[in-house]
Order: structure tokens, then sequence, then C-alpha cells
């Protein structure tokens, strides 16, 4: 003890007492790292890389090069502007590498990618493939194009020059209703084939709408709920949650059940006189059914985060702008209603996140004009084959979804979520 | 709760609307999940009342959809498929989860926002992006089509749900009675056991009810990661909803209400048990 | 909740023994409904019969086919074995390497006059495309159905009928692609059949498809799975559908609904087997293909499902339907009276047109 020049606080074992403190402190936040260490380690496996990973499908572009290697690289000495077919060299490349993807079967695969972007490249390259067997010697570009006059097409070349990179824009492009030429330059599509942002608006217009909805059902019941004695509000939020922990596919069929032309409240309505037999209302398969369906589903959703906040604002508040003289309603509206800002702003972020992601209700119910995002996805992933897209569609969309759930943290905290 | 005597006539007249109008809700809410029950028992493959079944005459009403359920063996291979994925989900899910949340409870916690965030975000990233990720990396590391990719994959989404319900039992968790249990001489483990345990246990079979529905009803991750030996309940009515809609669903989803009911009551009674044991009054 | 997990440990630990033991899984990948049902009684019983050993499972997934196929192949995780796809699809597997070549006199049965089977397929059915990947089934048909009682009156007869919403209103249902249906749009309104193919490869072309399906698109439910057009139609949700005639047939005769068929500028096409590449257990999907795509096989599934055999030898042997006795022959597309006025579905275009269109229709039907 005695030892010590200075007057710092040492331990028994002639630490200074701060480092020892701040040791100890540095152990205990790497013990309880330790505590989270397995779920991330877990999570980083089952979900994180895979997001990643298919992400990177929405710029990989490596499918052209790998299977036309010498035409991808020969043909880069050939100027896309130009009014001029390339050069002999590079159609010997392309025999070659025609020759060889023919034989294990991956050409293909190259025609479908370049087919995604000029209709008629995948049955040239078939063709070719079948016939290319033949070339042994030159002059190959003349036997080239005598396989098919598409091969003296200028289209053709500034295709393959244009995707020969290992990554590629153009899926991002497709997203956006936008594609590119040789020369860089951007333009939209063909009226006819714009859909992408159509249909972005469409999610992100409905979903509002459907947030809108929730809000205007939900407030009065969570405003029921948080005035209620107690034994009361315990039993009605239990009705609330009943529909949370129903299993979407059940609350599905039921609104089915109920929508379709022939189903019960088509019934009801034409044994009420309200409709004939032979006006039955469209009410699924269309906007109507995603609507219904998707408040009903998102309700629950809306209802917990108002409920939480207006259990916390004391009656008394109430109570005193009434003895100072404003009406039910004044004080209402400009005291009870702005207290609840909180809670408005977490249920409709949250159920505007749910709303723009989801996928299971619009195929059911949403027929073709109340489909979202989440279903042209799902269609290029399992029908059309074109996993770029639908890469590209998914990062737009998820990085939509994570700035909202950014901006949730921001104003509510994740921390702060609670489910009943 | 009658509105009180010193009322007014509008406020009255706004006391009955507004109460209506609740109930109104509340049918909206409600209703479409009681519909289905009675419909369940249509003798006709119908999904609408038939004039028999509204004259309650015994004729129009059948057992047979329930029969059909529980004599086809692709819906009992459903049925154990989506226990047997639900409750190793469960399982992975609550374990990891738990842990976690003790983590995250403490106020030494390194990157605790940041962490959270991550942990939380199966519940936000859209199920078709999960599910479309999940179907091709599992492919290629050999987990596509396989009872375990899916159960990792539940295992995944569960665990939001329970990291949600174990922190927020924590929030109220008083850290002195740690202390005050190592100053008596206990051990760490003892001190978990004897201790925290009994008084976070209520989330955490919240939070694992909560993860198990979660499994039990997720469809489109088994649609992308599955394939017919990994069929759920849930797939098989997702197919059945699109092809040929048979009563037989309606009383799949008759029977899935009565579950959720069960697991909902009892992670009511759960919650309860714990606001009393930590002294919170409602 | 100990219960629960008990009786799940037991029902896994059930499961492993079964997968342990010595069976040969075979995953046959179909269409679903009738049809599988008509391969199970056809092919599937009596090879498990013969065959103790084997188990065959049903995947109904033959709609998501190439999608998975290729998915399965990239990945080198084939958990399917056989798969059930049409020509188009099996042109573009083929093409890319992900189903296996066939030598059809090594791994098909010959007739039983000892023809080789290349030769007992119909001719070019083996090798569509130029293709050699592809084992043809069945010849089937889209077509309409209609209910009978919703017209008073004239029931509809042509392809343009279908499109005449004054004369024969209500809902109609239509497979949500644009495969047959720009087609008969064009025919419709007009097209000579020998026309339509080069009228579709321009943009105008499949700008007047679109535009007829817009007479009519308010009225049109989309189906995706070949079982929904009958229920739909069964159950008065619509009045016209196309649907695969195998599925209308099963409607019509085996469930007794008020429908009927509508034959005109019906559709042709093929559907067969392909095996894709990387299978675990190949000598075992080869005994399975050789037995079931022998003469009398083919010909045994014609007695479930109105679909033609895709062999000569099997034609003679199509009998009588093997629950109601009734004679297959006049329901079969390919019978006289129905084929009239087949139009001739080229494949071999829209494998090569499908991307673009398939764009071009999701856009349209998305607005």
């Amino acid at each position: 003890m005695s030892t010590a020049a200075d007057d710092t606080l040492r331990t028994a074992d002639g630490v200074p007492l701060k480092t020892s403190l701040r040791r100890a402190t540095a152990r205990r936040r790497v013990r309880t790292f330790l505590l989270v260490v397995p779920i991330l380690a877990f999570l980083m496996v089952t979900f994180v890389f895979p997001v990643v990973d298919m992400m990177f499908r929405s710029v990989d572009n490596q499918i052209v090069s790998s299977v036309l290697p010498r035409t991808t690289l020969a043909i880069q000495s050939w100027d896309p502007g130009s009014e001029e077919l390339p050069p002999e060299f590079v159609y010997e490349a392309l025999v070659l590498d025609i020759q060889e993807s023919f034989k294990d079967k991956t050409l293909g695969r190259a025609g479908r990618r370049l087919n995604y972007e000029k209709s008629g490249v995948m049955s040239l390259f078939r063709k070719s493939g079948r016939r290319a067997k033949r070339i042994t010697e030159a002059p190959f570009k003349d036997q080239v194009l005598a396989i098919d006059e598409r091969w003296a097409d200028l289209e053709t070349w500034q295709l393959i020059h244009q995707e020969s990179s290992a990554l590629t824009e153009s899926y991002f492009l497709s997203a956006a209703d936008l594609r590119v030429d040789y020369k860089g330059e951007i333009s939209w599509k063909a009226e006819e084939r714009r859909i992408y942002l159509f249909l972005f608006y469409r999610t992100l217009w409905m979903s509002g709408l459907i947030t809108v909805f929730c809000l205007l059902l939900g407030y009065p019941i969570a405003f029921l709920l948080a005035t209620l004695p107690p034994r009361h509000s315990n039993l009605l939020l239990i009705l609330v949650l009943l529909p949370f922990w129903t299993s979407l596919l059940v609350r599905t069929t039921a609104w089915i059940a109920l929508l379709q032309s022939e189903g019960v409240l088509n019934d009801l309505m034409v044994f009420l006189g309200f409709i004939s037999d032979d006006g039955r209302l469209q009410m699924i398969h269309n906007k109507i059914g995603t609507f219904v369906a998707m408040t009903h589903i998102l309700l629950p959703f809306m209802i917990l985060p108002l409920y939480s906040v207006m259990k916390t604002i004391p009656s008394s508040y109430m109570r005193a702008a009434r003895s100072l003289g404003a009406s039910p309603f004044t004080s209402f509206v400009r005291v009870y209603m702005p207290n609840t800002v909180p809670g408005i702003g977490a249920g409709c972020i949250l159920v505007f996140i749910l709303s723009i992601g989801y996928y299971i209700t619009p195929a059911l119910v949403g027929g073709r004009t109340g489909t979202f995002i989440s279903n042209i996805i799902a269609l290029h992933i399992s029908e059309t084959l074109n996993w770029g897209l639908a890469a590209a569609l998914g990062v737009i969309l998820l990085a939509l979804v994570l700035l909202l759930y950014f901006l949730y943290d921001r104003i509510v905290g994740v921390a702060n979520m609670k489910l009943g | 709760m009658p509105p009180p005597l010193h009322a007014t006539h509008s406020e009255r007249a706004w006391y009955y609307s507004f109460r209506t109008l609740c109930v109104l809700i509340f049918i909206f809410l409600i209703g479409p999940i009681f519909v289905i029950i009675p419909l369940s028992f249509n003798v006709l493959p119908y999904f609408t009342f038939t004039p028999e079944m509204l004259s309650f005459d015994p004729a129009g009403y059948s057992t047979k959809w329930y029969r059909e359920f529980f004599a086809e063996d692709s819906w009992q291979k459903a049925v154990q498929n989506s226990f047997l994925i639900a409750v190793f989900a469960t399982l992975i899910s609550t374990f990891l989860g738990t842990l976690a949340a003790l983590g995250l409870s403490r106020p030494e916690m390194p990157f605790r926002k940041t962490i959270m965030a991550l942990l939380i975000s199966p519940m936000i990233v859209p199920l078709i992006i999960s599910a479309a990720g999940m179907y091709f990396f599992y492919a290629r590391i050999g987990l596509a089509s396989t009872h375990v990719g899916v159960i990792l994959a539940h295992a995944a989404l569960g665990i939001p749900f329970v990291i949600i319900t174990v922190t927020a039992t924590l929030v109220g968790f008083d850290h002195s009675l740690t202390r005050a249990a190592a100053s008596l001489g206990s051990s760490p483990t003892r001190t978990f056991f004897v201790v925290i345990v009994p008084l976070i246990l209520p989330g955490v079979i919240s939070g694992a009810l909560l993860a198990f529905i979660t499994s039990f009803d997720e469809v489109v991750v088994v649609l992308f990661v599955g394939s017919v030996e990994q069929r759920t309940i849930p797939w098989k009515m997702f197919s059945g909803i699109r092809e040929e809609i048979r009563p037989t669903i309606l009383a799949v989803a008759t029977l899935l209400v009565f579950i959720s009911i069960v697991l909902l009551t009892m992670v009511e009674l759960l919650r309860r048990r714990s606001e009393r044991l930590r002294g919170i009054r409602s | 909740m100990r219960w629960l997990l008990s009786s799940t440990i037991v029902a896994a630990g059930v499961a492993l023994a079964a997968g342990s033991a010595q069976a040969v899984d075979l995953t046959i990948v179909s269409w679903g409904g009738a049809y599988t049902a008509s391969q199970q009684k056809a092919y599937h019983d009596p090879y498990m019969a013969a065959n103790a050993d084997v188990n065959i499972i049903n995947d109904d997934n033959a709609a998501e086919g190439l999608a998975k196929v290729r998915a399965q192949v990239e990945s080198n995780n084939v958990t399917w074995d056989i798969v059930d796809m049409v020509a188009a699809d099996a042109i573009t597997a083929c093409d890319e390497g992900l189903i296996m070549e066939i030598d059809p006199d090594t791994w098909l049965a010959p007739a039983p006059d000892g023809t080789p089977a290349s030769e007992d397929f119909f001719a070019g059915t083996l090798s569509p495309g130029g293709t050699n990947c592809f084992i043809p089934q069945i010849v089937y048909s889209t077509t309409f159905g209609y209910r009978t009682d919703a017209f008073e009156g004239d029931q509809p007869s042509t392809i343009a009928d279908v499109f005449d919403m004054e004369k024969y209103p209500g809902k109609r249902s239509l497979e949500r692609r644009p495969i047959n249906n720009l087609e008969w749009a064009l025919l419709a309104d007009g097209v000579a059949p020998a026309d339509v193919y080069a009228t579709l490869s321009t943009d105008e072309g499949v700008q007047r498809a679109l535009a007829k399906l817009d007479t009519i698109k308010d009225q049109v439910v989309w189906w995706t799975k070949g079982a929904q057009p009958p229920q739909l139609l069964a159950d008065g949700e619509v009045v016209m559908a196309s649907a695969y005639n195998g599925r209308l047939f099963s409607a019509i005769a085996e469930k007794n609904q008020p429908i009927a068929m509508l034959w005109d500028r019906q559709v042709f096409d093929l559907d067969g087997w392909v095996v894709p590449v990387g299978v675990k257990d190949l000598e075992a999907v080869k005994a399975y293909l050789y037995f079931a795509t022998d003469t009398q096989r083919l010909a045994d599934q014609a007695k479930f499902i109105s679909y033609g055999p895709a062999r000569y030898s099997s034609a003679p042997l199509v009998g009588n339907h093997a629950d109601l006795g009734i004679d297959m022959k006049p329901h079969m597309p390919t019978d006289p009276n129905n084929a009239a006025t087949i139009f001739d579905f080229d494949y071999v275009w829209w494998a090569d047109h499908r991307a673009e269109l398939d764009e071009v229709f999701n856009t349209w039907l998305a607005k």
C-alpha cells in the first residue's frame, strides 16, 4: 500500500481501482454478450445469409460470361455503336463457345437470360447450337450468318456486348419499368410493359387505406378497452386477441365463405331482398376482398399499441378539461387525442409495414386487381423463373420496409413492442 | 355499465351510439371466425347456409367433413408434420430467445438496440422475401425439402415473439434480487434456477406459445422450403383453397379455432399469474 | 405440453425408423385431383402391388414443376424422382440441362408386337423441339365447358360464343396465363387458324388478342390449377370455363354435373414424364418408367380419365370406364366428332415466346 508513489486508489493486488473496475465491467460486458452469441449465429445462418444471398441475385450476371467466355472477351474490342458487324474472330469465338456449351447443355441457360432482354434469343441459341456442330473451319462469319439471319442483326451483338459483365443493372431497371440500350441510355419501357411501378404504387395506396381502416375501427375499440373497468376490459381484450391467435388461413377461409358470390353475405342480401339473385355482388377476387380481409387480419396490430398508450392516460385529464368548461367533444379532441398520438404512430407504422409485404391473403382473395407486389415476386420465383427480377423487386420492397422499420424504431423503439 | 345518471340527452345519445359502434366492430372482428363453425357441419359441399340448416333441420347437418379429415391419410400426415415442426421450432427459438433476452435486459449489454432490432427483423421482413431467400440458400446447403430445414426456418421466425415477451417480463425485473441472492452465498447457477426462472417462466411460456402458433400457422416458408413430405395443415389448407374448395377445410379451420382458444386462455392465465407474482396490479 | 412433446418425439422416431428401412421411396410429381387419381389407379397401385419394396409418394406441384426442378438441380439437391411436364416446359428444361436425356429403346418397353418404343409413340412426340428428354404419356386437350342450365335456347358451340357476352352472358373462367387464351382470342376475332402464330409474333397481333380479351376481362375468374374450373362450373360461380378435357369429363360423367363440352378449337398438347438430372436412385426410376409407359398401362389410364394414350399400340386397347362402364371413345378429344376443328398448338413457338408474353400478359392482367 505504502509503495505507491501516487495517491490513486488500488485494489489489494496493486492494480489501480479504476483499471480493475474497467476490466470487471469489460468482462461483464463480454459475458453478457456471450448470451446473445448463439442466437446471432443462428439467425445469421438461417435468416440473414439467405436473404442477403437472394439479394445478390438481383445484380448477378455471370451466366452469360461463363457460358460464352470467349465471345464475351472477344467482343470487348468491338464498338457497339459502330454500324458494322463484329469481325471474324468474334464469330470464331462464338462458334467454339456454342459448340462447347451445347454439348454440356449450358447454352439454354444463357439463352434464357438474354431472352429476358430480347425475345427470340432463346430460339436463336437453340437453333445455332444444333447447327454449329458442323462448322469446323473458317470462314466462321459467313457460316454463322447462314444459320440464322439474326446473327446479322446489330441488336443481337449489342445485347451480348451489354450483358458481358459479371454484374448487371438491368434487373433493377426492369423492376422500375426502365430499360437500358447498348449506349447506356436509360428509357421507359413500352407502355404495355410497364407494370412494377404501378404495382408498387397499388401496394402502397392499398396498404395506406387498409391502415386508415384499421385506425378508424381500432381507435374506438382501444378507447373502450382503456376506459372500461379492468374486469370487463380483460374479457374484451381476449376477443381482440383471439383473431390474432387464429390461423391466418382460417380467417382468410372465413372471408371466402362470407364474401363469395354464392356465399353467406350474398345469400343474406338476396334473402332480405336487397339484391336480386342475378345481381349478386362481386366482393371477393378483387380489391374489396383484399381490403376487407386484410383490415380484419391486421386490426389487432392497431388495437394493441393504441390500447397500451391509452391505458396510461389518466382519466383525470378529461375530467379537468370538462371542469374547465370544455364540451365533451372539445375535451376529447383537444386533450385526449393528442395524448394518443404515439399509439396512433406505432399502430399505423406497424400495420403499414406488415401490409405492404403481405402475400397469402391477397393471393387467395385479391383476384386480378387486389394483389400486391409480393404476389408478383412469388410469380417470378415459381412460374416465370426470372429470379434476378424477383430479387430486384424484393430488394426494393425490403428497402421500403426497413426504412419504415427504422422510423418505427425511432418513434416507438423496437424494445417497446408488445403483443397483448 | 349504463351512462352516469347526470348525463345529458346528447351525452346519452352519444354514449349509446358509441357502444353500438363498438359492438359492430366486435362483430366484424369475431363474427367471421365463428361463422365457419356451423358451416363446417353443412351436409352439402357448399360454403354457405342451406335452407335446411337455417330451419335447424337435423338432416341439414352432418359431421362427415370431420370424418373425412380424420380418415384421410394426407391430412393426418399434415397434422403430424405440423406438430413435429412446431414443437422443435419452438424449443429452439425459446431456448435461444430466452438466453438472449436475459442478456438484453442487462444494462451492460453492448450494441443493445442494434441487436434487438436484428432479432425482431424476422417478424418485419416480408415473408415472401425470407421464404425466397431460404428457398435458394437452404437448397444449396442441403436443407431444402427436409424437416430440419423447415424447423430451422420456423425457429428463426419464432425468435422475435420469444424476445418480445421475455424482455417484457424482464422489464420489471428487480436486479437487486440476484445481487441479494449472491450476497447470501448462492452460486450464479443456483440463483438462476431458484430466483430468475420462477419470475420469468410465465413470460417464457407465453413466448413459447407464440412461437408455437407462429410455426403452426405458417404457410409461405413451408411452401417454398418444404416439399410434399413436409406438408403441414396450413399447406394443405392453402392448396385446398386454391383447388377444390371442400368443407373439410372448414372442419379443419374449426378445430384450429379451438386450438387457438386453448392457447390464448393459457397465455392469459399465465399473464395474470406473472403480474400477481411481480406485484403488478391491474 | 409434456404429452405433446412425448407424442411428437415418438412420431419423429417412427418417421426415422420408417425411413431407414430398405424401402425405395419414389416421389412422383403430377397435377393432382382427378389426373393424379387416374395415374394412381393405372400406374402406381399395380406397380406397388408388384414391387412391395417400392413406396410411391404423390406430389401435386407439377404446376411449378419447371421452377422447382431448376432450383433442385442448380443446388444439387434433387428430391423429386419423376416429374409430369407438358412438352413446352420439357423443351426448356432439356435445353438447360435440367432433365435427363432418354434413349427410348432401352428405357421404354416395346409394343406387344415387338415394335420398338421409338416407333410406337406418336411420331415426333419423343423429341419435341428437337430435344430428347421427354417420355409422352397422353395427348390431352384444353377446351371449354359450359353450364347446360345457364342459357335458354341456343347453347354455345363455337369459340366466338365464348367472347359473345350479349348472347351468352355470365362469368367465364380462363387460365391465368397467355398460352391458349391469346390464340383463342385471335380465332374468335376472325384470324385464320394457320395465321395465328404469325399474327402473335408481332406486337400488333398481341395487342389485337388482348383487345379481344378486354371485351370479357371484367367477367373472367382466372384459374391456376386444373381442378378449379370444373369446381367453378359446378358451384355456378361461372357459366363457361376453359379446362383440361379429362377434368370436365370427370365432372360430367362421374359427378353428374350439369356441364357440357364445347370442343370447338380445342388445343391438343402433350404431357409426359421427365427425370431431373441427379436423381438419387436412377435404376428404381427406370424400372418404374419401363412399367408405367408400356402399352397396357397407357391404355389403362384411359379407363379412368378421358385422355388419349400416346402410343399407337395403346389406342385399340382403350375400352370402357373402369367404374361406370361407359365407352370412353366418344369422350376422347381425338374422337372424330370432337376433333373436327382442332387448333394446331405450337409448343416450340411458346418455348421461345413464353417469357416475353408472360410479361405482357401479366401487365395487361394487373391493370
